[in-house]
């Protein structure tokens, strides 16, 4: 899933002091599993809104809204009319729901309710990790599982760092070593001899430094197409 | 012969090599270079010039290490993949190659948050760069120096000549990986290793051992590293705090008591940690030159290069091998 943090309010309330009328809108997906910005803390950074323009003498109508997903325009097609009443979106969304819905809302700005963070998963209750960067071409087969292009702070390919210490990264005692939990666990699954193998420099442009990266579907754009020629059934929507 | 460096030949020739440490000031004036390459000429066979060590801004490897080389001292220029991509990479090896430079350790360099271990301010917000590791690091210098070809696959008119260097940990975790690690820099291409200070001799030769029994010692030279202490306090905080490191407690008491006899004089506490410090060091040197398989030491006697020519000549190292140019 897609971690994200919430913001300061400070920093929130300098975004949102000079308009009248603003909304909350919250995605109740990943950003809601981690507590950051879904429908109920779009709620409550509402709320703290409301009493900071209390507090400076400010006018400004607060709501807050949540639907499933950002990402995807049917989810948030139906509560278009409503969101367009506001001079402000301020999106508790990750930074993927703000890029989109600003594409697709018209005049009205979309700010950032939270800070993206990663992709990550959830050990524990309330503690979320990193785990994948989204370097478009996995290698986790040759790295028992583990990615070190997302958990070792030097993005290393062939072995750890002499900073290594008691398992811990040398950027703080309380990030694990990538390499150590790859060794440990290769030696678990008895392959570690895989990593005998010198890893060449990297092709980085399938990940971020390739420019933006998009996919697509050639099989399902030609399905969907043919579906839309075809006539609707009498007396219904597909 | 790869490069024809003065450390290459000296490596060649079978004698003990010794490399040293000059760290560029954070300044822009050339004389603390200068002076520091004056007093470790004549006392080591290169000098490693430090690449923005501890992650903190300095004179840059290559210009500092041109400033050596001026002075009559040869440098081994390293260089660290936190801060450049391989197009950078290249750029700086086909330059220094120009200015003359022959030896080039490849490290991966503390991380940019380091900041001399918060006693600077530094860039901790810096773009973490590491493009390429050591080991890929190790083989564009070999493709480009062996096969006169850019990592890319692009032709060079003229291959820049480095003798290859890499750092090794032998002693981190996950320990019994080490080997491994040095495996895969000597198979990148490696010519040469220094260690990561070693006062665990014990440790050290444990280790040896396992590199000797993988023939590895034979495909590159092994430096092995001696960190000249300068007090308990600095042995005490390598042991507990330095990746990689740890010191006997023998060792540490003996600069205690060289400490404690000074009782409440801090100038002789210091003078008698000093001198300590300088024998520990010579006896270190000793036994790693003594351990099968290592073909020299590298001394770090950080801010404190005054203390090399003492060190080197106490432990026997003194004068170095002149072996001119085939
Ligand atoms: S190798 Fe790439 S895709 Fe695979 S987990 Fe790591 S960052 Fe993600
Ligand atoms: S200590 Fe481990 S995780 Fe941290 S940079 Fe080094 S190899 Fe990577």
């Amino acid at each position: 899933m897609i971690v994200g943090s919430q913001k300061p309010i400070d920093e929130i309330w300098d975004m949102v002091k000079d308009f009248k009328k603003v909304l909350v809108f919250g995605c109740n997906t990943c950003v809601a599993i981690c507590h950051a910005g879904g429908e109920k803390e779009a709620e409550t950074i509402a709320a703290l809104i409301r009493m900071r323009a209390a507090q400076e003498g400010k006018r400004i109508e607060v709501n807050h809204l949540g639907v499933m997903r950002h990402c995807e325009p049917e989810y948030f097609d139906p509560v278009m009319d409503e969101v367009r009443r506001y001079d402000l979106v301020l999106s508790t969304a990750c930074g993927v729901g703000v890029n989109f819905l600003s594409e697709r809302i018209g005049e009205i700005p979309v700010y950032p309710g939270i800070n993206t963070s990663f992709f990550g998963g959830v050990p524990e209750a309330g503690v979320f990790t990193e785990l994948c960067a989204g370097c478009g071409n996995c290698i986790l087969h040759l790295t028992g599982g583990i990615c070190p292009i997302a958990r070792c702070s030097k993005t290393l390919m062939n072995g750890p760092c002499g900073g290594t210490n008691k398992g811990k990264c040398e950027v703080s005692p309380d990030i694990d070593c990538a390499w150590y939990l790859i060794v440990e666990r290769m030696k678990k699954l008895g392959t570690l001899e895989k990593l005998y193998e010198i890893q060449p420099p990297r092709n980085w442009s399938t990940s971020r430094d390739g420019g933006p990266r998009r996919v697509s579907l050639e099989h399902i754009r030609a399905y969907e197409e043919k579906e839309e020629q075809k006539p609707e059934p009498a007396g219904g929507k597909k | 012969m790869k490069s024809g460096s003065n450390l290459e030949r000296v490596i060649l020739s079978g004698q003990p090599a010794v490399t040293a440490e000059l760290g560029p000031p954070m300044s822009a004036d050339p004389h603390e270079v200068i002076k520091k390459a004056n007093i470790l000429k004549g006392y080591c066979d290169a000098a490693n010039i430090t690449d923005c060590q501890t992650a903190v801004v300095r004179i840059s490897s290559i210009a500092a290490a041109v400033i050596a080389f001026q002075q009559g001292l040869e440098p081994v220029m390293q260089m660290t993949c936190r801060d450049r991509n391989r197009i950078a990479m290249q750029a700086d090896l086909l330059g220094a190659a120009a200015l003359g430079l022959r030896n080039c350790l490849c490290i991966a360099g503390d991380h940019q948050k380091f900041s001399a271990a918060g006693r600077l301010k530094g860039h901790p917000g810096a773009k973490n760069v590491y493009d390429v590791d050591t080991c890929q690091l190790v083989g564009i210098l070999k493709k480009m120096r062996d096969e006169g070809k850019q990592e890319g696959g692009d032709p060079l008119e003229v291959a820049p000549k480095f003798f290859i260097g890499a750092s090794w940990t032998p002693m981190a975790d996950p320990i019994d990986f080490r080997p491994i690690n040095l495996m895969k820099k000597v198979n990148a291409g490696a010519d040469f290793i220094q260690t990561q200070g070693i006062y665990d001799i014990a440790g050290f030769r444990s280790q040896m051992e396992t590199i000797r029994n993988m023939g590895l010692h034979e495909r590159t030279a092994i430096l092995g590293g001696i960190i000249v202490p300068k007090s308990a306090m600095m042995l005490k905080y390598m042991d507990s705090s330095v990746a990689g490191v740890s010191v006997p407690k023998p060792l540490i008491e003996r600069m205690t008591k060289a400490k404690d006899a000074a009782g409440d004089d801090k100038k002789k506490a210091k003078e008698l940690q000093e001198a300590e410090g300088i024998k520990i060091a010579v006896e270190l040197i000793q036994q790693v030159l003594e351990t099968p398989g290592v073909r020299g030491v590298h001394i770090q006697a950080i801010e404190w290069e005054s203390a090399m020519p003492g060190i080197v000549k106490a432990a026997g190292l003194y004068p170095r091998p002149n072996i001119p140019e085939a």
